[in-house]
């Protein structure tokens, strides 16, 4: 259903926020009319007759004041539930949800997809794929926003904001930047592509890329030299990093923190602000030597440092398994 | 009806009492100070209406063909600061909370005169300072200020408008304490907390929120100046800052800024319904409250304009709830304003259709702003004309027909004179019409998802934007009416009376215009507020055994 004044909907999210905002126009629409039409009732009831005449005793009621406030407060109390519902919908991000990267930069939108393809301003997506969507900015505070989905993040430098969407129906919808970001603020759109699954697999492959994510991470982990301290060895100077991805990390004061993309990103940019317990705080800032994109690169690596570090262990039960 | 009036007729006035140019540059009667501030604000309303006119005309097409871009940010930064920082903040009560807080209260001029001067000129220093920096170089971060694009992107003039907000937002601080400690000290005798005219009442809530929230969001600006020579790592997130920080300080003061425009002009809309239908105020207490709640709510409620940053769930979760309890009082303001009608005698005189279009333009205004509060909405139409829309009802809708109506209802007070009554109802229609016809496509733009800020955009919005645009003309002509009819006034107007409306308030009961000390003789007060039956409030003490006899 297109209803007049309301963008395209092409997502569940879409058709749940359009019903809370019906439901508010209406209610207001309805306030409205009836406030308007008494006050002109009123108004021409009570028109002066004659030029001495006055009101009549200055009046209240407490009654009245507690009903007309009771009663739109019950209604405002209603509409906060109902959208503190759905805001906290945006916020839980199904388990199944697939990751993708949106870096705001001046004036563009570049998208990282977990194959590794990367692309400017269009975004391409399959349908009906819950996604998952890391949003942060190299440089100014900009806004990911589209309007289809209903869907808005800031990205903010510095932080990854998440907020996630499933397409149902494919499509070429806007995208734009909503936080105004300078010069060509008015300019940073673009369109999101959403497509069957199989048309997305085949455009993946038509333009695949080089290398995975976690692969330029790893290229990008040798030229930074980081494994000159995180080696494998017993000697190392630093943590070893297979496996910490989604761990608990003990730090040093106390305290632990689980290594999340936030966490990672602040130790390579900020080492020193949480130091692993046991390490000394020798780490280099990386500060304004990496850009957004590669720092996720790293990340997306030590995710998959993880992954390999499972199997190995993995492989390891089994051929104790097999010794015994 | 009988009118004890306090004033005996004569000829001199605080107009004709001096008339050199040193006698207004130096003048310490609050009444003076007053139409000084008019008169610069009236002239800052326009060059801030100069630019809207600048933005709208660009917004006819979608392309950004009038000016470039830098032009356009610059156009709408200017707007905003000037609109918002020059005129409907420090407007009302700089104006009319001058003329009239010390008359209503029975007082012969604020607490500290000298102050009040002095806020003038700190005032004008801030305005001079925030000229300089739009004219050489101009200013491109928004009114908001957001870092780190005006921390250390913007290669503007930042530094320069920073210190000029921060230098006006210490005229507000001067006229806040001024007026808190008048109401408090200076009231006459019988004029008890209770028997306040509602106006006051909502000047006593503003000064409260203006001494507490400007400090800070002065300070917070004085920052961001601050990181772009010192990078001391506060906002910018090269340094170590966090851009979120700011935006919590910002909209700290900011949103209360809001009730800081709005409060004022709710005052002057209580004035405006019980003058013209010459009834008290339905539930006088429950107005009363509902200004005090909303000025202490209002510092509660910040967070709500950033829900999409990322800020944690549970925290929006409450600036939303709390959103909605602000929004009750003003729901029952409202509900107040209109029972005040019933069994009223209401003359429809221009003053009374602007607090009817006030009414109507608040209803708007407040719902919209109901649905930005809720969560589920707000993600959506956050940062869209939506938002835009809903600002320019509140913040200029109501403090503009608040302002508008209360210069049509004591202007014959404040100049003596009477306007022209046929032409200052078209131009009230004009401004109704012309408002809603500008600011209510907005609302569709916004939710089908334009963001603000935009200098160009596609194709599919045009004709909603030439709709506002329109609007805006119609707006800017309604505006441009009065101004020729107050001229008119000035020179030709009848001669007004004492009382021409007939309404009940201790500045109805001095002459037209007032003595330079407003009353001969310090009134006493022996009535509540719009007491309608005993038709006046105040005696002149010697005959106050009489009254007391009565
Ligand atoms: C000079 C040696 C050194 C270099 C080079 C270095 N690191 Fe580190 N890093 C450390 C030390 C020591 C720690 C533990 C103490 C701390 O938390 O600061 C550490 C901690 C970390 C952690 C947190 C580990 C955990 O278990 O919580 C991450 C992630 C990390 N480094 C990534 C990198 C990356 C990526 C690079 C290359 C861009 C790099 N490091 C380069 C020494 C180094
Ligand atoms: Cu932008
Ligand atoms: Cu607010």
């Amino acid at each position: 259903m297109k209803l007049p004044f309301f963008p395209e909907q092409a997502s569940a999210m879409a058709q749940q926020v359009d019903a809370i905002s019906l439901f508010a126009v209406s209610i207001s629409f309805v306030a409205g009319v009836g406030i308007v039409a008494v006050l002109t009732w009123l108004g021409l009831r009570y028109r002066r007759s004659h030029r001495d005449e006055v009101g009549s005793a200055g009046h209240s009621s407490n009654l009245l004041e507690i009903i007309w406030s009771v009663i739109p407060g019950i209604i405002f109390i209603g509409l906060f539930f109902w959208g503190a519902k759905i805001y906290f919908e945006n916020y839980r991000i199904p388990p199944d949800a697939v990751r993708y990267y949106v870096v705001g930069k001046q004036w563009m939108w570049k998208y990282q997809h977990p194959s590794g393809n990367r692309e400017i301003n269009d975004f391409h997506v399959p349908v009906d794929t819950p996604i998952e969507l890391v949003v942060t900015s190299e440089d100014v505070i900009h806004s990911f926003f589209v309007p289809a989905l209903r869907v808005k993040r800031d990205a903010v430098p510095g932080r990854y904001s998440t907020t996630w969407f499933e397409a149902n129906r494919t499509g070429t919808f806007d995208i734009f930047c909503a936080e105004y970001c300078g010069a060509e603020h008015s300019l940073m759109i673009g369109k999101l592509h959403v497509m069957e699954q199989h048309d997305y697999e085949e455009w993946l492959e038509g333009n695949e890329p080089a290398q995975s994510l976690a692969m330029s991470g790893a290229a990008l982990f040798e030229q930074n030299s980081c494994g000159t301290c995180h080696r494998s060895d017993s000697s190392a100077r630093a943590p070893i990093l297979d496996g910490i991805y989604g761990r608990e990390i003990a730090l040093l004061g106390g305290g632990v923190i689980v290594a999340d993309d936030a966490y990672i990103r602040e130790s390579i940019m900020n080492p020193q602000a949480k130091v692993v317990a046991g390490y000394q705080p020798i780490m280099p800032t990386f500060q304004g030597q990496l850009r957004e994109e590669e720092i996720l690169e790293l990340i997306s690596y030590i995710q998959s440092l993880g992954k390999k570090a499972e199997s190995r262990t993995e492989a390891a039960a089994a051929v104790s398994d097999e010794g015994e | 009806m009988s009118s004890a009036a306090l004033h005996t007729q004569s000829d001199t006035n605080y107009l004709n009492d001096g008339f050199g140019i040193r006698s207004w540059l130096l003048t310490t009667d609050h009444k003076r100070i007053a139409i000084l501030y008019l008169i610069t604000n009236t002239l800052f309303f326009f060059m801030g209406s100069v630019m809207a006119a600048l933005i709208r005309i660009e917004l006819l097409t979608p392309e950004g063909d009038l000016v470039q871009p830098d032009m356009y940010n610059r156009l709408f930064t200017m707007h905003g600061v000037i609109m918002v920082f020059l005129f409907l903040i420090p407007t009302i009560p700089a104006v009319f909370g001058n003329f009239l807080i010390p008359i209503m209260i029975g007082a012969k001029d604020l607490a500290f005169p000298r102050l009040n001067l002095g806020s003038w000129y700190v005032f004008n220093v801030g305005a001079a300072l925030i000229f300089y920096s739009i004219f050489k170089g101009g200013l491109d971060t928004g009114w908001t200020f957001y870092v780190p694009f005006s921390s250390t992107y913007s290669a503007t003039n930042v530094m320069t408008a920073a210190v000029g907000i921060f230098i006006a937002g210490f005229a507000s601080i001067m006229t806040g304490l001024n007026f808190l400690v008048t109401i408090h000290r200076m009231r006459a005798p019988g004029m008890t907390w209770f028997r306040m005219p509602l106006f006051v009442w909502a000047h006593y809530a503003t000064s409260i929120i203006i001494l507490l929230g400007t400090p800070v969001v002065a300070v917070t600006i004085l920052m961001v100046g601050a990181e772009r020579v010192l990078h001391l790592g506060i906002f910018d997130p090269a340094y170590g800052g966090d851009p979120i920080l700011f935006q919590h300080l910002f909209w700290f003061y900011s949103h209360p800024a809001v009730y800081i425009m709005v409060l004022p002009a709710m005052g002057i809309q209580s004035e405006l319904v019980a003058g013209m239908c010459r009834n008290r105020v339905f539930g006088y207490r429950a107005v009363c409250y509902a200004s005090v709640a909303i000025a202490v709510l209002g510092f509660l409620v910040w967070g709500h304009h950033m829900y999409t940053t990322g800020q944690s769930p549970y925290a929006g979760t409450i600036f939303s709830f709390l959103t909605m309890l602000v929004a009750v009082p003003s729901a029952v303001k409202t509900f107040n304003w209109t029972a005040t009608l019933y069994r009223g005698s209401i003359s429809w005189e221009t003053p009374m259709i602007y607090a009817a279009a006030f009414i109507g333009l608040f209803i708007i205004g407040g719902t919209t702003g109901v649905m930005l509060g809720t969560l589920g909405i707000d993600v959506h139409v956050h940062d869209t004309y939506f938002v835009v829309a809903h600002f320019h009802y509140v913040m200029v809708g109501v403090t503009m027909m608040g302002f508008m109506g209360g210069l049509h209802y004591w202007w014959p007070k404040i100049t003596g004179r009477m306007y022209d009554a046929f032409w200052s109802k078209i131009s009230a229609l004009l401004i109704f019409v012309g408002f809603n016809l500008t600011f209510f496509p907005q609302f569709l733009l916004g939710y089908m998802g334009m963001p603000r800020r935009y200098h160009a955009y596609p194709e599919q919005w045009q004709t909603l934007n030439v709709l506002s645009t329109a609007g805006a003309s119609v707006l800017g002509i309604g505006f441009v009416l009065p101004a020729i009819y107050f001229l008119w006034s000035l020179k030709k107007g009848k001669k007004a009376e004492a009382n021409p409306w007939g309404a009940v308030g201790l500045e109805w009961e001095i002459s037209s215009p007032p003595i330079s000390h407003n009353f001969e003789e310090t009134p006493v007060v022996i009535n509540e507020a719009y007491d309608y039956q005993a038709g006046h409030v105040g005696v002149i003490p010697s005959t106050e055994k009489e009254a007391d006899l009565v």
